[in-house]
């Protein structure tokens, strides 16, 4: 008779639990003030008036800054896990260091480094590239710390024997990684790079401290732009719809992806 | 003069504090097939591994075909390509197609040209039985198959020498056939052939020679009639007791 009254007290706490929520969503619905809600954030007029710029030019740039930025942080994340794995002590050192320093630190204030420290370090050179160059450099210095980890737990988990078969066949270290263990990481790795993809497309919103250009805004900085504007908050909302256009797909893809990795296990 | 095809001089192995490998001294002449046989942890494995150095010794020589494998400047990518070894998870490349497991290292390594490399690797699926199943990938193999194409990888390097760490224990009792009819032939066609195994039978057939190690040690050795039949020492004679009937000797030392 226990397991019944166990039965029946978790069916009692699902209620409450049920109510407690309707109870909250009510209370918003009922306390917000809908007239204004619609007039600052449901303006259809503004919202048409962002249109095509904010596809053409800020959902662009949100792409363009977030894939350079990815690409870049991929190459030095694969080469710190690489770095990170080596023999070569001081090769570790270096990495963990770096690891541990940009997983520490804000993007923004990475960003920011990058975008007025090294033209002051240097002041006769340029990042090649423009902004474009600088954010890859900036955003892309943070997301190699966090894809390095990956990549690395990604390369630990092919089985020892994927390297010893290769080198029993006389590869070097280096073919047998490039050729054998590499690619059997990366597939078990793409699920947590995609994630990191969605988190770096809404890191790229940090872009505008950097100063950008018309052709060079993004997405929130757009949005932000035409709020003070034209005084409405409807902007907001469309810009968060467009990011919301690149992450929801990434996100299925992740868990398309993590649905068949674990189905071939 | 021709060198043994494998020289193991005063081999010592230690893992930390733990000595595995406590001085071995053994030859393989080339064409001569030897089994390994021994009870688990006898370092049996470990000594398979130190011909081909993926286990560093921590004393003593290793020569192959009068090459010495543990003299710090031998190119050892050069030794191991003329070192096939086939081992107990066979360890054949996921990601790839059975064709292409048999390719990549006789065109990365050995610089054959495609169709030269493919004619190979056919050629030796051919020879193991599975020439049908060269565009299939290893998970869709059962595991003697998947053993059978680890072997045929090898092959497809042309060694001088084939290494086996138990090929059939990680198989079903009615797959360890085919794999064992593959090495019996290989065996036949002259291949020198170092074997670790518990498959007696194998031994007996096959071997030129029986190496009972125990405890990191070569306990003794020689043709498998005398070995596995009349053995002379006691430690011999209970390993052999125990794998014929394992339920009776459970409680010896
Ligand atoms: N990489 C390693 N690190 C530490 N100890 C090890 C390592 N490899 C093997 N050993 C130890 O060395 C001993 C001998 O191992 P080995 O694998 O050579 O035995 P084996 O005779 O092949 O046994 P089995 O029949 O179980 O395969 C064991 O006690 C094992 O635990
Ligand atoms: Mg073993």
């Amino acid at each position: 008779m226990a397991s019944l009254r166990r039965r029946t007290r978790q069916r009692l706490i699902l209620w409450v639990q049920y109510a407690v929520f309707v109870g909250i969503v009510a209370l918003v619905a009922f306390t917000a003030d809908w007239g204004t809600l619609r007039e600052s954030f449901f303006r259809l007029d503004i919202a048409r008036d962002m249109f095509p710029e904010v596809i053409t030019v800020n959902l662009r740039n949100t792409v363009l800054y977030t894939l350079l930025a990815f690409v870049f942080g991929l190459v030095l994340g694969l080469i710190l896990a690489l770095m990170r794995l080596s023999k070569v002590a001081p090769y570790r050192w270096v990495a963990t260091a770096y690891i541990e320093l940009f997983r520490g630190l804000p993007a923004l204030l990475v960003l920011f480094a990058v975008g007025y420290g090294i033209p002051t370090a240097f002041p006769n050179r340029e990042i090649p590239g423009g902004v474009y160059g600088s954010v890859a450099l900036g955003l892309g210095l943070t997301a190699a710390a966090y894809m390095s980890e990956t990549i690395r737990a990604g390369i630990q988990a092919v089985p020892r024997g994927q390297m010893e078969a290769a080198r029993t066949l006389g590869m070097s270290p280096a073919r047998a990684m490039r050729t054998i263990v590499l690619p059997q990481a990366f597939r078990i790795v793409i699920p947590p790079l995609t994630n990191e993809i969605i988190l770096l497309t809404k890191d790229s919103s940090l872009v505008f401290v950097l100063g950008v250009t018309a052709s060079q805004i993004e997405l929130t900085k757009f949005g932000t732009d035409t709020l003070n504007a034209r005084v409405n908050s409807t902007p907001i909302l469309v810009a968060g719809l467009c990011y919301l256009i690149i992450t929801l797909p990434l996100s299925q893809l992740v868990r398309r992806l993590e649905i068949r990795y674990n189905k071939a296990r | 003069m021709t060198h043994p095809a494998i020289q193991i001089q005063d081999l010592h192995k230690s893992f930390g504090p733990v000595e595995v490998l406590k001085g071995i001294d053994f030859e393989v002449q080339p064409g001569e097939v030897v089994c390994v046989v021994g009870p688990s942890g006898s370092g049996k494995s470990t000594l398979l591994r130190c011909v081909n150095l993926l286990e560093e010794p921590t004393r003593g020589q290793v020569f192959v075909h009068g090459v010495e494998v543990t003299d710090p400047d031998v190119d050892i990518d050069a030794v191991r390509r003329r070192i096939g070894m086939v081992f107990q998870q066979f360890n054949l490349f996921p990601h790839l197609t059975v064709l292409a497991n048999l390719t990549i290292a006789q065109r990365g390594v050995l610089k054959r040209s495609r169709s030269e490399a493919d004619r190979v690797a056919r050629e030796n699926l051919d020879r193991v039985g599975l020439a049908d199943r060269a565009e299939a990938y290893p998970a869709q193999l059962s595991g003697g198959q998947q053993q059978r194409v680890a072997i045929a990888r090898s092959l497809s390097m042309g060694p001088e020498l084939m290494l086996f760490d138990e090929p059939t224990s990680a198989l079903d009792p009615e797959l360890v056939g085919d794999v064992l009819a593959v090495m019996r032939k290989l065996a036949h066609d002259g291949m020198t052939m170092m074997v670790v195994t518990h498959e007696m039978s194998f031994a007996r057939e096959v071997a030129d020679r029986v190496v009972f190690m125990d405890g990191g040690i070569v306990v003794e050795q020689g043709p498998p009639a005398e070995v596995l039949t009349a053995p002379k020492h006691e430690r011999t004679r209970s390993f052999l007791a125990r794998l014929l009937d394992p339920a009776a000797a459970v409680d010896e030392p």
